[in-house]
């Protein structure tokens, strides 16, 4: 067994325990540490794949934004899983007769798949195309920048409308506390909130 | 010798993890969120072998767009899940319906 099989399989073997895991763990907390598992073994299998930027990016966005955002709301809702968890037992059929016909499914499609005429495979995983003789990163970027500026652009849109919606989803003006009102403050008219009045000597105010 | 067959068993089984998860906790939509990002994550495990064993670099850039979009969609799965514990207090899915509007 060679080094590259042996990270393959001690990759593949981690990434889909941790997948199990994340399923049915019994609780989120721990769902999230086995999600950040299994991105972190996606990331080596596209390393070893040749794919250095696109796993950096995998760590980058996927443990480092989405699995720090899904801790955030774990940790803020005050939920009762184990109430959530009790019916878990009856789902459980349903879920494998689905699983195992999904994976019988992909075994046959499998099966009888061949690559099309004209199309070869390289022996070994390639990072970047024969003749560019740029590094996996400047490859991508000449691509992306190049001959899918457009869709690039509109990812950056997506992220852009996904950023107003979940802060127009989540923000709230609560009634019950004070705040400062800066409008009000500096339309107060001083001649009217201040009053200047002659107190007479051994009289004193009257109203 | 690792051959592009192998990466597509991982991807598939792991892909079949995902759906099993999503009907295995119906009624925990936070499990059901990061069941939908091990699908999207054996999605682009899938995009980056067929990428690397043919030489082209498209499917490293398509795996850049699954990413915006998973990113995107777990962003606002969770806003909306807060927006709702606020409201119901409980993440139950089954009375998602009440949420009209």
């Amino acid at each position: 067994m060679t080094v590259v099989q042996f990270v393959f399989y001690l990759f593949a073997l981690t990434l889909l325990t941790g997948g199990v895991f994340t399923v049915v763990s019994k609780s989120p907390v721990h769902s999230v540490l086995w999600l950040i598992l299994s991105f972190l073994s996606g990331a080596g299998l596209m390393v070893l794949l040749g794919a250095e930027f696109v796993a950096m990016l995998l760590i980058i966005v996927y443990v480092g934004a989405v699995a720090v955002l899904f801790l955030f709301v774990v940790m803020m809702l005050d939920v009762d899983f184990a109430e959530l968890r009790a019916e878990m037992a009856s789902y459980l059929p349903l879920a494998l007769v689905i699983a195992l016909v999904l994976i019988m499914q992909l075994a046959m499609a499998f099966g009888t798949w061949e690559l099309g005429g004209g199309v070869a495979l390289h022996d070994t995983p390639v990072g970047t195309p024969e003749g560019s003789g740029a590094h996996n990163t400047a490859a991508i970027g000449l691509l992306l920048y190049d001959k899918y500026f457009i869709l690039f652009q509109l990812a950056g849109l997506i992220l852009l409308v996904a950023m107003i919606g979940a802060i127009v989803l989540t923000l709230r003006h609560r009634k019950d506390i004070k705040r400062q009102d800066v409008l009000a403050q500096m339309y107060r008219d001083p001649a009217k909130s201040m009053e200047l009045k002659d107190i007479k000597p051994g009289q004193g105010l009257t109203e | 010798m690792v051959e592009l067959e192998h990466y597509l068993a991982v991807a598939a089984t792991l892909f079949v993890i995902g759906i099993f998860g999503i009907f295995l906790n119906r009624k925990n939509v936070i499990v059901i969120l990061m069941s939908i990002e091990l699908v999207l994550l054996s999605v682009n495990i899938n995009l980056v072998a067929f990428s690397a064993f043919l030489g082209d670099l498209t499917g490293q850039v398509f795996t850049l767009f699954v990413l915006t979009v998973a990113a995107a969609e777990a962003a606002i799965g969770l806003a909306i899940l807060v927006c709702f514990f606020r409201n119901r207090g409980t993440i139950a899915v089954e009375d998602v319906n009440v949420m009209k509007g």
